[in-house]
């Protein structure tokens, strides 16, 4: 009874939070809102056991990502009001697509393949399973070569984003190192007869 | 007691949210990265929701990927936006039409 309270609270407040991201004027809101969502999201992921991808979801996408999109919406300047002008453009055929997408995921989530009679209730696991235990055994082993190619992606990312945004200034004064190194002691001193 | 298809109905809200933004959204960049997280939230409930329903450890192992993934396409699309700000000093979806031809 407990969980379902929760559950419904948790599901409540991150719709809430995603209509929050899509309606609000201010960008800034937005990202509000999807913090919001994030956070209720994760306490969806603890009521489904999931404990070690519920804290990544806030540890990296509340900590990391979002920060970073606040980053980016501080750093440039945007004409508020000239970017909503087209709102309702474009709202007819949304509209239409999204009903027709939500009416047939919904019919297709309630129409008894997922129901509890197929999909047997299953209850907790108890306090000695630790799920971050659990993942950690899958993934090191079964999947340690999708692991591996996560950890190249990450780092495919970080030196595209580096290399987009490097602005090599003109008017900066850079050492040059091996000039450094490799100057000898004719070059800069000078005897002088006195 | 709360089934998998609850869940499923609540990834199946997120998600059409998420389609409803790009589609409202067309001005600004930065709101349709946000929507494109939306959707991949949405994905991320389902996998563990079945995860946790069909007592299989593999779905949460691919959210974890599906994290992976979507850090990256945030890092990349925000150092995309940050340089094309630089050379048009604006973010609208409209401006972007130089590849255009």
């Amino acid at each position: 009874m407990l969980e379902a309270g929760f559950f419904y609270l948790f599901a409540a407040m991150s719709v809430i939070g995603g209509m929050g991201v899509v309606l609000a004027r201010n960008t800034m809101h937005s990202v509000m809102f999807l913090i919001f969502c994030f956070f209720n999201t994760a306490g969806l992921f603890f009521l489904l056991d999931a404990e070690f991808l519920g804290i990544i979801l806030i540890l990296i996408y509340v900590g990391a990502v979002m920060v970073l999109f606040m980053f980016v919406i501080m750093m440039l300047e945007v004409n508020k009001a000239k970017l909503k002008e087209g709102f309702l453009q474009y709202l007819p055929v949304g509209g239409v697509i999204a009903l027709i997408l939500l009416i047939e995921l919904i019919a297709a989530s309630s129409s008894g393949v997922f129901n509890t009679e197929t999909i047997a209730a299953v209850g907790h696991f108890g306090k000695d399973v630790n799920n971050t235990v659990e993942i950690g055994k899958v993934l090191y082993t079964q999947y340690l070569l999708g692991f591996e190619i996560a950890a190249i992606i990450l780092l495919v990312a970080l030196v595209g984003a580096i290399v987009l945004t490097l602005r090599t200034r003109k008017d900066a004064k850079y050492q040059n190192i091996s000039k450094q190194v490799n100057v000898r002691k004719e070059d800069r001193l000078r005897k002088v007869r006195m | 007691m709360i089934g998998l298809s609850d869940y499923l109905i609540v990834a199946a809200c997120l998600f059409l949210l998420g389609v409803i933004g790009l589609f409202l959204n067309r001005k600004n960049v930065i709101t349709i990265l946000m929507c494109i997280e939306l959707i991949l939230l949405a994905v991320n409930i389902n996998f563990v929701a079945f995860s946790h329903y069909l007592q299989d450890i593999s779905g949460q192992i691919f959210v974890f990927f599906v994290l992976t993934v979507a850090a990256s396409e945030v890092a990349v699309g925000l150092a995309i936006l940050v340089a094309f700000y630089r050379t048009r000093r604006s973010i609208d979806v409209e401006d972007i039409n130089s590849l255009q031809g």
